[in-house]
């Protein structure tokens, strides 16, 4: 009798662990570039809106490059050019700063529409009430700025925990990735991706819903 | 500093090869915007207008390409499709792909852009005698698409930098193409750093020729 070898082995219990850590790996690097993006992207937003023509010459096209560049091709480039200059870096590291650069020149952009979104009016009356720049800066623009461009931030913001799904060419195992790992293996793509493609629509969707009531409240 | 030499002569020899392919990504986008307008338009419609599944329908398309990654949609057309037995060929998958993803954005658009328009024109248009079908295509649709023609450039410019997902399933767009080609040479940074700039000059073309047709189309 001749033995059978199974090539392919259908889906097990381990297996959902594996996808749920697979999530839980992008989510943490979504939220890691994403903090660090945000952060980037209000200093540059800050420039940009300060700074007149020297910044819209100088930072304004830098970052142009990262939003008219494919991720994928960002990602690419970086991770192998970091070994040029020396750097050894790991596919997480390099996910994350290209991410989060990615991000800060998305929310650059918006920071920026947050300040001009600020009329002038009011922030001379901030000053004239003797508020210093950065109290100006901390009580006025960003209350009132903030609240104009929170819809669009967390828009921004889900794009890049979409697109942190490309950091899986430089191999880091993320959820997208686990899954073709793990379609690989069973041979059942279907079941599969529509669980991970559940999960990140489970992750998205109330938080777009959620920013869209928001905007609609505020707009009334 | 650098241990490493740059080698561009073999990526200078390929670049005819690379403008071929960047065509080919130019072509795939405005074949998926193509679709995606129609599609889009046809969502946004059927959202606003219909009652029970045809709402359902479109709600369930639209959230699902906005609520998910689109390397995910592409896997879906790709393995997902193949596991029901049907096969795509690489292009396929990536124009079904971004289409799908182009439709679901641009009928949130569009739905934006009917909503922008009074109600009451579509009444004056039909009290001039206008049938429904009239009371759009020449009165409602023109306005929206005026209104939509800033976000249409975008997702123009999205749909570019997206078909680079190609890469990943096999389809020799500029991103494949570069793939395909460095890993012939070796030489994947100096390959991807010209592609880049491929990339970024197809975008800003895209831009340049956008507000060249702005002003034309706009002009009173």
């Amino acid at each position: 009798m001749e033995p059978t070898i199974s090539f392919f082995s259908g889906l097990q219990i381990s297996d959902i662990w594996y996808l749920i850590e697979a999530a839980w790996r992008t989510v943490m690097i979504s939220a890691l570039a994403i903090s660090i993006g945000t952060v980037l992207g209000v200093i540059f937003g800050w420039i940009l809106y300060e700074g007149r023509w020297a910044a819209a010459l100088t930072l304004g096209p830098f970052l142009d490059v990262f939003r008219s560049v494919p991720l994928i091709i960002q990602l690419v480039l970086f991770y192998n050019f970091a070994p040029i200059i020396g750097l050894n870096l790991d596919p997480f590291f390099s996910g994350v700063v290209i991410l989060a650069i990615y991000c800060a020149s998305l929310v650059a952009n918006v920071a920026r529409g947050g300040m001009e979104a600020v009329s002038k009016s009011m922030r001379r009356a901030a000053r004239s009430l003797g508020m210093s720049y950065w109290q100006d800066l901390r009580y006025v623009v960003l209350p009132i700025g903030g609240r104009a461009v929170f819809p669009s931030w967390v828009g921004v913001a889900l794009g890049v925990m979409k697109d942190s799904a490309l950091v899986s060419v430089l191999g880091y195992i993320e959820l997208l990735k686990a899954s073709q790992i793990l379609i690989t293996r069973t041979q059942e793509p279907l079941l599969i991706l529509t669980i991970a493609g559940a999960f990140y629509f489970a992750l998205s969707y109330p938080i777009s819903r959620y920013a869209a009531s928001i905007e609609k409240r505020w707009a009334s | 500093m650098f241990d490493y030499n740059f080698h561009w002569r073999p990526v200078m020899k390929s670049l005819p090869d690379l403008l071929e392919a960047g065509l080919t990504t130019i072509q795939i986008a405005v074949l998926s915007m193509v679709f995606g307008v129609i599609i889009g338009l046809a969502l946004a419609l059927m959202r606003m207008n219909m009652r029970g599944p045809a709402t359902w329908f479109a709600s369930t398309w639209i959230e699902v390409a906005r609520n998910t990654p689109a390397l995910f949609q592409l896997f879906f057309f790709g393995f997902g499709l193949g596991a029901i037995g049907v096969h795509l060929s690489p292009h396929t998958i990536v124009l079904a792909a971004l289409s799908f993803n182009c439709a679901g954005y641009l009928a949130e658009n569009f739905r934006g852009g009917f909503q922008a328009i009074p109600e009451t024109q579509i009444r004056a248009a039909r009290s001039l005698g206008m049938t429904a079908w009239q009371a759009y295509t020449r009165i409602i649709i023109p306005q929206v698409f005026r209104i939509v023609y800033h976000p249409l450039t975008n997702q123009m410019v999205w749909a570019v930098l997206m078909s680079s997902l190609g890469m990943l399933v096999g389809f020799r767009e500029l991103s494949g193409e570069t793939q395909a080609l460095a890993s012939r040479t070796y030489r994947i940074f100096e390959y991807f750093a010209v592609t880049a700039i491929i990339y970024y000059v197809i975008v800003k073309l895209i831009l340049g020729a956008s507000r060249l047709l702005a002003t034309r189309l706009f002009r009173y």
